[in-house]
């Protein structure tokens, strides 16, 4: 078995062994199990790629395995990794075991919950290593759906209406996609040529521009709903507000990520034509997202109504920086989005820890919280200078790569949309110190004395985030050379 | 004509045989002992079912009224596993509410006759033995359509059923015969071969379509279906929606990519419409269903307008993409089906809102209703993905990227109606549950074979590429 197909090999026996643990205790230990060898698997793949590149491997994409599927289609089990793939798995093995810590007590249906995240898991983990549309379509769904159970079942406040909105927007969107996808595959075959899905053999293709301008927006909305781009981001809010914490820790900090890798690693690259033609539509889009995004922010009592705005506007950043089209601002993309993974995480899981104790996540009725649950407090003060962009986190690295890229065009219209951007850091400051200095200081609120300090699964969970948090922030260039070399590769079609 | 050329027959003289067979059983077995009918009558039809998957050579019979080749063999054995699944799932039915009446072996012989019919029809080289076909598929449903008389739910389906169908299938007749004025033979090969566009063929293909369409459930020729679906016995209903519509769909599809090919362009847009209509009406109408079988009716409807989606493409590719479909919409709807059925049989209610709360006590009948819904929603990696996609390529093969838009839009329609059960028996909770419904051992089996294909088909390649080898039919 090769190293990557064992990626979903793992989750999927995970799952089975599973199905026969029926206390919480068993089940929450299995799942952790299983992650933890994903955790394992995870830095060997970074290891082994560190060392097939040393070797001299400049291959664009590395451990590929490629076995027929559907010949009739030429659709193809086609996988493999370069560097922004593996960053994402990382970033993906991470985020579900802290969740998993995070969801250490859950009461209601504790098995059914693992079996649910870790089906999720693995469609994340199947979609970041495929490499043929096909494929990459069945792993998205995959990863879509059990969001519905896992909202609906084990969410909060409206529940239903928010997993029946989140559920309907990414399918309907993942729908526009599929168009997008047959559009592509059966432009392929022009000329005489097998119409193929394979992304590697269709870089060599070139697709009819008429058609590229037709289904690149179509692909780019697909993908972009799940990214939070404006105005397809309604289901983001409710639908992080309703969810679990684990859930909305995985969603925001992984699952909302697929739509700029999507963007990255299939539309633009079979599409370059198309994304220069729409260029500039689309910035307008990202641009509202990122602005109204933090403005929306800024309004919001509820913690994680605050955090889902907040993700909608670093989200916005990702699609921005994806749009300027030059190695600084895809740089910044990825970057970004591996460091808003872990701060979005690292915010949602806090918040959870705090309404465990609390059941409030209105942030008027909270004050002096750092005197009672000091460590959460702590957590709340970094994850809030980690979002507003401090230096030594990684947001400052992320959203510098991204705004220098936007500045980096001649034109007008892009520098002035990146300064309109930039604002939005104001606006980031201003809501997440409110919030941090609203909750944290202060008189402390009576009835929230007797609170329990931070548990032991709680603080790995949060150490876990804020470890790699800062890694990043500190040592961007060791992160950076992962993507540098994968951004190179794919930005080709797009910059002559 | 010899004895060898004869077994080109064999599925349906074997058909035959075990259906007299269930005659002489019924004759023959002492009052007491008819239980027996029941695994006797199951027996049979299992060594039918394997019969039928025993390869057969392509050949002709009866001055080419009786055609038989790889394609339509596969299919009938498709058919024959379906019809094994439904069989296995009506067995706490008939002992319930058949064996106090003494309507076991009718029951099985019927619906062995209404195969026999399907198998004549898909077969048929000529009109003749298609209208044969159509008509002995037909009349022994309507017949049990009525079989639980006592209800008057019942009755009342299979009246409307009756008249519908009896009209519908004299258009059809009429039509025929207009094809055959202007053609001058009933043979499809020789009609295919005489096309000249004039007006009287057109009229004649849109006789003989809304013949087809009425049993296919297409709109506007589907007013039958929500309440023949909701009162005929739920067996029967499942029944209706997979095999009959099934058998129907792939006659409409040999008759327009074979016979009628000369009228491609006129009926491209016809189709093209109606596939929309159908869509649409199906989804819309299905939103606001409370009732599970009228719920599954709508859902059909809309599916065979997602079938329509293939027959635009005229190609290879719309074959093995509509051959496919069909076998993966079998085991979806007769699993959805059959948890409706069970349901209905053991806690007496078809209603959504009493299934709240399922998984608390039945978590293994929840599980393959969510399966079976999540693959008629189309959702990987249950194989109603794969089926759905294929049949948007064969659309998208000819160009027809609006209308896949258009069938995309409608299938996220459908997945919110496709995710109520799935809300109501998962996400919400109940102080009174559907009680515990313990399964027999026949349903058991039905409903594990029907979720490993589900799983199976869609993820292993090989049924699709067996599908492809056969395509071939022009």
């Amino acid at each position: 078995m090769d190293i990557l197909t064992l990626f979903i090999v793992v989750p999927v026996l995970t799952v089975i062994a599973l199905l026969f643990a029926n206390k919480l205790e068993k089940a929450r230990l299995i799942a952790l199990g299983g992650m933890l060898v994903q955790l394992v698997m995870s830095v060997n793949l970074i290891i082994k790629y560190m060392n097939a590149r040393e070797a001299g491997d400049h291959s664009i994409m590395l451990f590929q395995r490629n076995i027929p599927w559907f010949s009739e289609f030429n659709a193809h089990y086609h996988i493999g990794v370069d560097g922004v793939s593996v960053l994402m798995i990382l970033l993906t093995t991470l985020i579900v075991i802290a969740g998993i810590f995070v969801s250490w007590k859950i009461d209601y249906m504790p098995k059914e919950f693992f079996i649910s995240l870790i089906v999720l898991a693995s469609g994340v983990y199947g979609f970041f290593i495929s490499l043929d549309l096909f494929l990459m379509f069945v792993f998205y769904e995959i990863a879509v759906i059990p969001m519905y159970l896992l909202i609906g079942i084990w969410g909060s406040g409206p529940r239903e209406y928010a997993a029946m909105k989140l559920t309907l927007m990414l399918m309907g969107a993942s729908a526009l996609l599929l168009v997008a996808l047959l559009g592509i595959y059966f432009y392929s075959g022009t000329n005489g040529m097998t119409p193929t899905f394979d992304l590697l053999e269709l870089a060599n293709r070139k697709m009819d521009f008429a058609a590229q301008k037709i289904f690149f927006p179509l692909a780019f909305i697909g993908f972009g709903t799940i990214g939070a781009l404006f105005p397809f981001h309604t289901w983001s809010p409710d639908g992080h507000a309703s969810a679990p914490t684990a859930v909305s820790m995985l969603h925001a900090g992984v699952l909302m990520k697929l739509g700029g890798y999507g963007i990255f690693r299939f539309i633009m690259f079979l599409m370059p034509e198309g994304a220069l033609f729409w260029q500039d539509f689309f910035l307008i889009l990202a641009v509202t997202g990122v602005t109204y995004g933090a403005l929306a922010a800024i309004q919001q009592t509820d913690l994680k109504y605050i955090n889902a705005y907040s993700s909608v506007s670093h989200l916005g950043l990702v699609l921005f920086a994806l749009l300027m089209i030059n190695k600084t601002a895809w740089n910044g993309a990825m970057l970004q989005s591996l460091s808003h993974g872990f701060i979005t995480a690292l915010f949602f899981a806090l918040i959870g820890m705090i309404y465990g104790r609390t059941h409030v996540r209105d942030i008027t009725k909270m004050k002096g919280m750092m005197r009672i649950v000091p460590l959460l407090g702590v957590g709340y003060v970094i994850a809030a200078l980690a979002n507003l962009g401090l230096p030594g986190f990684s947001g400052f690295v992320a959203e510098m790569n991204v705004f220098v890229g936007g500045f980096l065009n001649h034109d007008l219209y892009k520098q002035a949309l990146t300064v309109l951007a930039v604002t939005s850091i104001v606006v980031t400051a201003v809501y997440m110190l409110r919030l941090t200095g609203r909750m944290l200081f202060g008189p402390t609120t009576k009835v929230y004395t007797n609170l329990p300090h931070a548990f032991w699964y709680e603080k790995t969970a949060i150490a876990i985030l804020v470890i790699f948090i800062t890694l990043i922030g500190t040592l961007p260039f060791w992160w950076l050379q992962f993507i540098q070399e994968s951004v190179n590769n794919f930005i080709k079609p797009l910059v002559h | 004509m010899n004895i060898d050329s004869l077994l080109l027959m064999r599925d349906e003289i074997f058909l035959t045989t075990i259906l007299l067979l269930m005659l002489l059983a019924e004759v023959i077995i002492p009052s007491k002992n008819k239980k027996s009918l029941i695994n006797i009558g199951l027996l049979l039809f299992l060594a039918y079912t394997v019969y039928s998957f025993f390869p057969q050579e392509t050949g002709n019979l009866f001055g080419s009224s009786y055609k038989t080749y790889p394609l339509a063999h596969f299919f009938k054995a498709v058919l024959a596993v379906g019809v094994m699944a439904i069989l296995l799932q009506s067995v706490e039915w008939i002992k319930e509410k058949l064996l106090p009446y003494d309507f076991t072996a009718e029951f099985f012989i019927l619906i062995f006759s209404s195969l026999l019919g399907l198998n004549f029809m898909i077969s048929s080289g000529n009109f003749l033995m298609f209208y044969l076909g159509l008509e002995l598929s037909t009349m022994p449903i309507i017949a049990l359509t009525v079989f639980e008389f006592f209800n008057h739910r019942s009755v009342e389906a299979g009246v409307k059923y009756i008249m519908l169908a009896s009209v519908s299938s004299a258009i059809l007749l009429f039509g025929v015969s207009l094809i055959y004025a202007t053609a001058g033979s009933i043979n499809f090969d020789v009609i295919s071969q005489s096309m000249h566009l004039p007006l009287l063929e057109i009229i004649g293909l849109v006789m003989i379509f809304i013949g087809i369409a009425f049993k296919i459930s297409l709109v506007p020729f589907h007013f039958w279906a929500a309440d023949v679906y909701e009162g005929a016995p739920t067996v029967i209903s499942n029944y209706l929606s997979v095999i009959s519509k099934g058998g129907a769909v792939y006659v409409l599809m040999t008759l327009l990519f074979v016979t009628f090919t000369a009228f491609q362009k006129e009926w491209d847009w016809i189709m093209y419409g109606i596939s929309i209509l159908t869509m649409f009406i199906g989804n819309l109408f299905a939103l606001r269903q409370k009732n599970m079988k009228r719920f599954l009716a709508f859902s059909s409807i809309a599916q065979a307008g997602f079938i329509l989606l293939a027959m635009l493409s005229h190609n290879e590719l719309g074959v093995k993409a509509i051959v496919y479909f069909l076998l993966i919409y079998i085991f979806s709807n007769v699993a959805a089906f059959g948890v409706v059925h069970i349901i209905s049989l053991k806690a007496g209610t078809e209603n959504m809102d009493d299934y709240n709360g399922l998984y608390q006590t039945n978590p293994k009948l929840s599980l393959a209703l969510m399966i079976a819904l999540f693959s008629l929603a189309g959702i990987p990696p249950v194989a109603g993905f794969f089926g759905k996609f294929f049949l948007y390529s064969a659309a998208a093969s000819k160009g027809y990227y609006l209308l896949v838009f258009i069938a995309v839009v409608n299938v996220t329609i459908s997945l919110y109606y496709y995710l109520l059960p799935v809300r109501s028996a998962f996400l919400r909770r109940s102080e009174n549950p559907i009680p515990y419904i313990k399964t027999d051992i026949y349903s058991k089996i039905s409903f594990v074979f029907i979720m490993i294909g589900l799983l199976v088909l869609g993820l292993y390649s090989g049924v699709f590429e067996y599908i492809s080898q056969i395509s071939n039919i022009f």
